[in-house]
């Protein structure tokens, strides 16, 4: 195979892969908390409309993710209160955030840019120094932005995923997030709230789902579309579940999952040209059903998730 | 709330009638509460987005109504009712036994690419009702087996059914869009779209009315499913493995073969939708990237009828009415439809918190929030001592013993 393949297959990969990240980094804290959040689509979807406001008008892709990240957050408040505080169905109200999310977004984004839909410029990369001349992971080719040159951000996430798996394995914020999943009861026995707790983690999945989201419109589309996620919230869920509430496991899982779902540039690459785009756009979830096929019963979910806490109850 | 615990058979004393009757009276009003109020809450929330967004929310409901309802329209929205009762009903059946299709959109999906690839040829082959039911059946027996890798894993491995009838959604629209183009594109256009079905091999009308027979099948269907959920063993079954799958395993129910069954009912209703869509008068074909996700906004009413398959009707038919008008005042006030999803989802969030306020009440305390009738209260009377205030005592028993402040 060809240098412009493989060159085009990690950088397709990983800009499927990064939003595809985050989201299934923030769906493990939440899933690890016990908070089964089925309405990160809808977090994902406010997200990248709010990014994509954001960096339109703040002319900064900076300015871009933080919108995006206050616009998960802001989903993942509903999911907060309802969920956590009051105790209510964690799937019911997944789904009505998800579909308030892509309605809501559809309704904004065709009420105010209908007739220009303005498109966003290309990123601003930044490369490693020396290592962006390997090639095939650092050099560029033909517009084609493989690891060692990508946008600040992407290392950041790596890195991030890094210190995620840092907390939960040696801290004791993560061992109060994993208690709260695994034996809630035991954690506030010991004192912790687990209200609390969960919250903090509800929350943070929602600025993790926003800022996937984000990059998916800053960064990946280079503007919005109605329905841009296409169901990779959900995606991000498996992805989490698969990885057995390890970050690393996450990472690597989403590049997987990312090569898939960018499929068509890096088949166009190899010279295939003549299989029907639904074929290409349906192997992301084949992919996924085959995983679970092979893989569902090493799938580890903790024992209280999707139980709302109730003190004292049995 | 409403059980009483008379001796069979006894005569009544009046007290204990009226008693009985102020106890059912109560019920039902609470019923109507927990269902209206999410509804009207929504079209209010909905209202107020559209008054922001510029455009004045009665003209828009007004436009629904004229649209939806008024002179003759709404046998339009009556004929669009039946997929949503189909898939309304496909719905409440595993909803009972607590399992979660949410592949709704690639069953219906698939079945739809079916019927529209196959229904050209075999009703000009076939004598008409029986390509009808041959049609029905195939749409039926597809939507069934596309449920059938998420049930299998449900049933052997305990996957999370959640992801696994997404994932099967997700493909079966992107392979009913390939059929669509690919082997079952009319070749005469450029459309992506299959060959129409001629006007008069389309389901008849019910005489005297612009409203296709699939309807009485419909209404027929809502009846044979409540009485099975209600009055058969099957029924008892799914519902106790809803309430509690441990409960169920100890009654010795076969709990594979009772998740499949309720994954290959509920499939097949819906499929049996997509035939229903496809051979209504209006369509005889469809297009690919066109055929609707009418399950997404079925959801909440599902629910607002407590998983009963007769209280899903007056929902449905109000939803069929919001969609029908809905969708022809938002082209009048260049809004995109999406706009319906919003209400649909918002129903679903008050419905949520109504649901929770009502447990509330029935645990002895108030609709509103403890805190809040303290505090109304507190402005009607100066002094009030509640300590001896029955209900904010049984308010905050309530909240010591949940734990919620």
């Amino acid at each position: 195979m060809s240098q412009l393949f493989w060159t085009t297959l990690v950088a397709a990969g990983l800009l499927a892969g990064v939003p595809l990240m985050f989201t299934a980094l923030g769906e493990l804290v939440s899933e690890r908390a016990g908070v089964l959040n089925i309405g990160l689509e809808g977090m994902m979807l406010v997200g990248a409309y709010c990014g994509y406001l954001g960096a339109y008008y703040g002319h900064s892709v900076w300015v871009g993710y933080l919108a995006g990240m206050a616009g998960g957050t802001a989903g993942a408040v509903v999911m907060a209160v309802l969920c956590v505080w009051l105790g209510l169905d964690q799937i019911v109200v997944g789904i009505a955030i998800t579909l308030a999310g892509e309605g809501i977004t559809s309704v904004l984004y065709q009420s105010q840019f209908s007739s220009s839909q303005p498109r966003l410029g290309a990123p601003p990369v930044d490369a490693v120094p020396l290592l962006d001349r390997i090639p095939v992971l650092g050099k560029p080719l033909n517009g084609q932005f493989p690891l060692f040159s990508q946008p600040m951000l992407v290392y950041f996430g790596l890195a991030f995923a890094a210190l995620l798996a840092w907390i939960f394995r040696s801290t004791n914020v993560g061992l109060n997030l994993r208690a709260a999943g695994e034996k809630p009861e035991a954690l506030d026995a010991a004192g912790v709230d687990v209200v609390r707790t969960r919250t903090y983690a509800t929350l943070s999945t929602g600025a993790l789902a926003g800022l996937g989201g984000a990059y998916l419109s800053v960064v990946g589309a280079g503007g919005f579309q109605p329905f841009l996620t296409q169901g990779q919230g959900f995606m991000a869920i498996v992805v989490a579940m698969l990885a057995r509430g390890r970050p690393l496991g996450v990472v690597v899982g989403s590049f997987l999952f990312g090569t898939t779902i960018s499929l068509s540039p890096v088949l166009g690459a190899a010279g295939v040209r003549n299989i029907p785009d639904n074929v290409v756009h349906m192997l992301p979830f084949v992919a996924i059903i085959l995983a679970l096929i092979m893989f569902s019963r090493r799938a580890y979910l903790p024992p209280a998730l999707a139980l709302p806490y109730v003190r004292g109850a049995r | 709330m409403a059980e009483t615990t008379l001796p069979a058979g006894a005569p009544l004393e009046p007290a204990a009638l009226a008693l009985l009757r102020a106890r059912v009276a109560t019920r039902l009003l609470d019923v109507g509460i927990r269902s209206l109020v999410p509804v009207v809450l929504a079209l209010v929330a909905g209202g107020l987005l559209l008054a922001a967004l510029g455009r004045n929310p009665f003209t828009f409901y007004g436009h629904v109504w004229d649209y939806g309802v008024a002179q003759d329209n709404w046998q339009q929205s009556a004929v669009s009712m039946v997929p949503l009762l189909l898939i309304a009903v496909g719905l409440t059946v595993i909803f009972r036994a607590n399992i979660w299709n949410l592949g709704y959109n690639g069953q219906f999906a698939l079945g739809a690419a079916l019927v529209a690839g196959y229904g050209p040829t075999l009703v000009d082959r076939l004598p008409l009702w029986f390509a009808f039911v041959l049609l029905a059946l195939l749409a039926a027996a597809v939507g069934a087996a596309w449920t059938l890798v998420p049930a299998l894993l449900k049933a052997w491995y305990g996957t999370n059914e959640i992801i696994t009838t997404l994932m099967m959604s997700f493909v079966g629209v992107d392979l009913a869009d390939y059929l669509i183009k690919g082997p079952f594109q009319d070749p005469s256009i450029r459309t992506p779209q299959t060959r129409a079905i001629a006007f008069d091999k389309l389901l008849p009308p019910i005489p005297g009315t612009s409203i296709d027979v699939s309807l009485l099948v419909a209404f027929a269907a809502v009846l044979v499913v409540h009485y099975v959920l209600t009055r058969t063993a099957f029924g008892l079954r799914l519902h106790v493995l809803g309430a509690n799958p441990r409960a169920a395993r100890h009654m010795g129910i076969d709990l594979p073969r009772l998740t499949v069954s309720s994954f290959l009912i509920s499939g097949a209703l819906i499929g049996g939708a997509a035939a229903a869509y496809v051979l209504s008068p209006f369509w005889g074909y469809v297009r690919a990237d066109q055929i609707p996700t009418y399950g997404d906004s079925i959801i909440p009413f599902v629910f607002l009828a407590r998983l009963n398959a007769l209280a899903v009707v007056p929902f449905v038919a109000f939803y069929a009415i919001l969609s029908t008008g809905g969708d022809f005042a938002a082209s009048q006030e260049n809004l995109p439809t999406d706009f319906l999803l919003v209400l649909v989802g918002l129903i679903l969030l008050f419905m949520t918190v109504i649901e929770y306020l009502g447990r509330r009440r029935e645990l002895g305390s108030s609709y509103l929030p403890a805190g809040l009738v303290q505090a109304l209260r507190a402005t009607r009377r100066p002094a009030p001592k509640p300590a001896l205030d029955e209900r904010a005592v049984a308010a905050s028993g309530v909240d010591a013993d949940e734990g919620r402040a």
